[in-house]
């Protein structure tokens, strides 16, 4: 499954520099350190957070897409950020537990 | 043995929310000198964690890559408080940073916990009132 396969499935693009990434693997959190040190390569890395330290813990720990759970938004500094430093973010109106269960089916 | 080379950074204490420009930008070097991804990955968080360190807790410092022929080396050093109880800061989950830090997403307590994680030896000086210096290394092989 790539990134980009997920806008199919009701998630909305904020920032798309690189949607042929494979996704393998979910991880959920929102302590960045916490994130930094269980995180996987190339998991798409669901969060509630917002800030710029995102996009720059997404580009270190080399995690395939940023999904923001809640409807959070990005703004448009960081996403142009987001682009710049060639990192994939998504966002959706669902929780991080119904963004994982969707996930859970389509990586499976 | 050809000469180590070396990548020079200033940790701007000043400014939280550029944090990891020094760690980033190592990434973009080491990708240039094609070393596997997950050499690049373990290099760039442990550095990352160092250089959010210095900026809450030590006003920023200087953060020093130097790639030798068998290993990475990262040297941070800083002329902050210095850290009281280092059996302690190493827990997993223990942090003093302050409220402001946490609600960025930081002060987890996993920052030297996650330095040890992904690096094969780190060595730590540190005296209260005058700085602390980390050494850290990755094996090349």
């Amino acid at each position: 499954m790539n990134v980009e396969g997920l806008l199919e499935h009701g998630f909305t693009a904020v920032a798309l520099p690189d949607g042929s990434r494979q996704i393998d693997g979910v991880y959920i959190g929102d302590l960045l350190s916490w994130v930094m040190g269980r995180a996987q390569m190339d998991n798409a890395w669901i969060t509630i957070m917002s800030n710029n330290n995102v996009i720059a813990v997404a580009s270190l720990a080399d995690t395939a897409c940023v999904i923001l759970a809640e409807g959070v938004e990005l703004s448009t500094e960081l996403k142009e950020l987001a682009e710049a430093k060639d990192i994939n973010v998504l966002s959706s109106p669902k929780s991080a537990y119904e963004i994982a269960v969707i996930l859970s089916g389509l990586l499976a | 043995m050809p000469d180590a080379l070396v990548f020079h950074f200033d940790v701007d204490g000043e400014n939280f929310t550029s944090a990891g420009q020094a760690s980033t930008a190592i990434k973009r070097n080491l990708r240039q000198l094609g070393l596997p991804p997950e050499i690049i990955r373990r290099v760039s968080i442990a550095m990352y964690e160092g250089e959010i360190n210095m900026v809450i807790h030590a006003n920023g410092g200087d953060a020093d890559v130097i790639v030798h022929e068998d290993c990475i080396e990262i040297i941070l050093a800083d002329r902050g408080p210095g850290i009281k109880d280092i059996n302690l800061a190493m827990q997993e989950g223990y942090s003093t940073a302050p409220d402001n830090i946490r609600s960025l997403g930081f002060g987890a307590g996993m920052g030297l916990p996650n330095m040890k994680r992904y690096t094969d030896s780190i060595d730590i000086e540190t005296e209260l009132g005058v700085g602390t210096t980390i050494r850290m290394k990755v094996n090349l092989t």
